[in-house]
């Protein structure tokens, strides 16, 4: 980690007012995404927790344009956003598709897929708050193992894995994917001004912190994003071209533990459940340094991410 | 009579008007109708048997004769959605599909409508499955009837033409998207001769686009925000408010198109050998070309048969429809649709639409021709001395189902 001192921009473009419940990870990072892209920007909603927290019609507190859209449509609506623009001659602006979980890894998961093939020159931002929150807490497939959601109840928690959104992503060999956390605003903000300064198609996804969906206190969502970040369980790191692997910080490596028993989404977990967790995520992590090991090896001359300069 | 004919073709294919005669299928009618409204944005996924319009248009596109920017989606839901965010910034768009891609799109087909995004998108009438069928059959648009798009049903491939460049005009000034059907290979692959009118005239009757509200980063806004029972209503209202503008002004934009190109088709419907009928057909879409050629051998035996056909779904045509039935004494309205469990959906609107009228006519609904099996003149012969031998209305008859 670079120990420069690092400025978080002044300009508030994101008004106060905002809907959202306490606590809100969603809110923070929409805050520090727009301090990172400015104001040439549009935000594409789809159907999630950010059409209610922007505010009833006809206030929104948002600083920039902003286009509600149907659920499955954030990434084919910003699409369409972005050529219009360009078809327009108006190049410069950036079109941010602003969406939840359920949107991203589910029902939204085909136009992204689509939209990340074809090299959209547009900025996809996943909040991810881990199930479907807006409707009262049901899970989606990124809710992790072992979560209660209302629609996996503690004598039935998700038996599956969270879905792998970033090796989804990577798969389409896009110019640059992140993870990025609120609890480091520098990192966050660095890597969306990175993907700004990129053309193509750019994915963050971002672990969002919901207080009444995790079953957490308000005040301990930048505490609880953080140990998300030291144990292991939301690594930051980048993938460039979609095989380009490296760490923007190295986590301490605490205990799942630490992170799982501020939720009460996971008080239901015996020791042996939670030592199982803790062994899937340990392997995730092994995997993800070897990724990172081995992209010092990879020729970088047939890079995608030099096309999306281009473009 | 040849005399006759010569005349119409003169005013049809006017030299003074017409950049070129070419010899095509519906389909490319409607890719050289986008091309001359100048589109900004195209996104489309492949249905048969509208693939030949987005493929014309992609080599339009790649040979630079269309400045447009072509989106190539992975469905027709995602086509719609990305035509969704292109008008928003202002843009002119286009699309076209089919049958199963429309119902695939019927989410976004109300989101474009109550968004006030006035999209154009060509739809090629096509049954549904299964049974998989590619012919025509029209419950796939009518079954679109209340996401708030402005409906044309086209009879021939110039009309097709015509009235795309219509509907951007149209559309544009009401703020409501426009939906264009055409019969599946009965025009989308039947090649016919098509005036392409010439670019200025289009120019100058369909200006550039050029909306009140778009996204715009100078001027923030927030669209389709959540909107609370106080004020939805109201959008709903001005929706259906609009819909009735376009009906007052589509005769105007008709007589427009007509003064600049020097065609005209009609307005929400065209009357066709209708003084004096006591027995009146009404049609959409091909089965109307058909039509017309039984109603002349009806008129040359002296047998009073008149033709309504159909151009506009919604706006429903409701006035329109009692002007012509003012004077008749039966009326029979064959439908290449239906509505299970009610029957075909033209003969229920129409049914709607006179119960407010002064007289009542004898009113028979025809089932005829679905998935493509052919009307023929016999089978439209058959349905009219049906008509004529009418003693009691009858809601649905079903025209030619084996026994």
């Amino acid at each position: 980690m670079s120990q420069i001192l690092f400025e978080i921009p002044k300009v508030e473009i994101m008004g106060s007012g905002h809907l959202a419940c306490p606590g809100c990870g969603a809110t923070m990072a929409m805050r520090y995404a727009l301090k990172a892209l400015g104001r040439k920007t549009v935000v594409v909603i789809p159907a999630c927790c950010w059409s209610i927290i922007d505010g009833a019609a006809p206030y929104s507190v948002l600083g920039v344009p902003v286009f509600h859209t149907a659920f499955e449509t954030a990434a084919s609506t910003a699409t369409g956003i972005k050529a219009g623009f360009v078809a327009q001659g108006k190049t410069d602006i950036n079109v941010l598709a602003w969406a939840g979980d359920g949107g991203t890894f589910d029902i939204g998961f085909q136009s992204l897929s689509g939209a990340a093939e074809r090299n959209e020159d547009i900025i996809y931002v996943c909040y991810d708050n881990e199930a479907y929150m807006n409707t009262g807490i049901q899970r989606s497939s990124a809710t992790p193992q072992g979560a209660w959601t209302t629609t996996t109840p503690v004598q039935n928690p998700k038996s599956r894995p969270k879905k792998n959104i970033v090796d989804a992503l990577a798969a389409h060999h896009i110019p640059y994917i992140a993870t990025a956390s609120v609890s480091y605003p520098d990192d966050f903000i660095r890597k969306l001004r990175k993907a700004k300064s990129m053309k193509g198609m750019r994915f963050l996804h971002i672990l969002s912190p919901c207080p009444p969906g995790w079953k957490s206190q308000a005040e301990d969502s930048v505490k609880i994003a953080r140990l998300a970040v030291e144990c292991c369980v939301f690594p930051l790191y980048e993938v460039h071209d979609g095989r380009r692997y490296n760490l923007t910080h190295k986590p301490k490596g605490l205990p799942v533990k630490e992170y799982l028993k501020l939720q009460g989404r996971f008080r239901h977990l015996s020791d042996a459940d939670i030592e199982k967790i803790q062994t899937e995520v340990d392997h995730n992590w092994r995997t993800l340094q070897r990724r990172v090991e081995f992209s010092t090896e990879i020729d970088t001359r047939s890079d995608v991410s030099d096309q999306g300069a281009t473009k | 009579m040849k005399r006759v004919l010569e005349a119409q073709l003169d005013k049809y294919f006017n030299p003074q008007t017409t950049a070129e005669i070419k010899v095509i299928e519906g389909t490319h009618a409607a890719s050289h109708a986008a091309k001359l409204a100048r589109v900004k944005t195209i996104s489309a996924y492949p249905i048969t048997p509208q693939t030949s319009i987005v493929e014309l248009l992609s080599e339009m596109c790649a040979s630079g004769d269309l400045e447009a920017q072509f989106i190539k989606v992975e469905s027709e839901h995602s086509a719609m959605a990305c035509l969704i965010g292109a008008e928003a910034t202002g843009a002119r768009s286009f699309t076209a599909t089919s049958s199963q891609g429309l119902l695939l799109m019927h989410e976004v087909l109300h989101w474009a409508a109550a968004a006030r995004l006035p999209i154009v998108m060509v739809n090629v009438n096509r049954a549904l499955a299964p049974p998989w069928n590619i012919w025509t059959d029209q419950t796939d648009s009518l079954a679109q009837r209340d996401t708030g798009w402005i409906q044309f049903y086209a009879e021939s491939n110039q009309e097709v033409l015509d009235t795309i460049l219509m509907a951007y005009r149209l559309g544009e000034q009401v703020m409501l998207p426009v939906m264009i059907n055409m019969d599946a290979f009965f025009l989308s692959h039947t090649a016919e001769p098509v005036a392409i009118p010439k670019q200025n005239l289009v120019d100058e009757f369909l200006p550039a686009y050029r909306p009140e509200f778009t996204l715009d980063v100078n001027d923030p806004r927030a669209f389709g925000g959540l909107t609370k029972p106080d004020r939805y209503m109201e959008f709903r209202y001005n929706i259906q408010k609009a819909m009735e503008t376009a009906a007052r002004l589509i005769p105007t934009v008709a007589e427009e198109y007509d003064y600049l190109i020097g065609r005209h088709h009609g307005t929400q419907v065209e009357e066709y050998r209708t003084e004096d009928a006591e027995y009146l057909l009404v049609t959409s879409g091909t089965i109307t070309g058909t039509t017309r050629i039984v109603v002349d051998q009806f008129r040359d035996q002296g047998v009073p048969l008149g033709l309504l056909k159909i151009r506009t779904f919604r706006p429903f045509p409701d006035q329109a429809i009692r002007n012509a039935v003012a004077h008749v004494k039966k009326i029979g309205v064959i439908d290449r649709n239906i509505s299970f469990g009610s029957g075909g959906i033209f003969f229920n609107e129409i049914k709607a639409a006179i119960y407010n009228a002064k007289v009542h006519p004898l009113l028979n609904g025809y089932v005829a021709g679905l998935g493509g099996r052919d009307v023929t003149p016999s089978v439209i012969t058959d349905i009219a001395e049906h008509l004529i031998k009418s003693k009691q209305g009858k809601d649905l008859i079903w025209i030619g189902v084996k026994k």
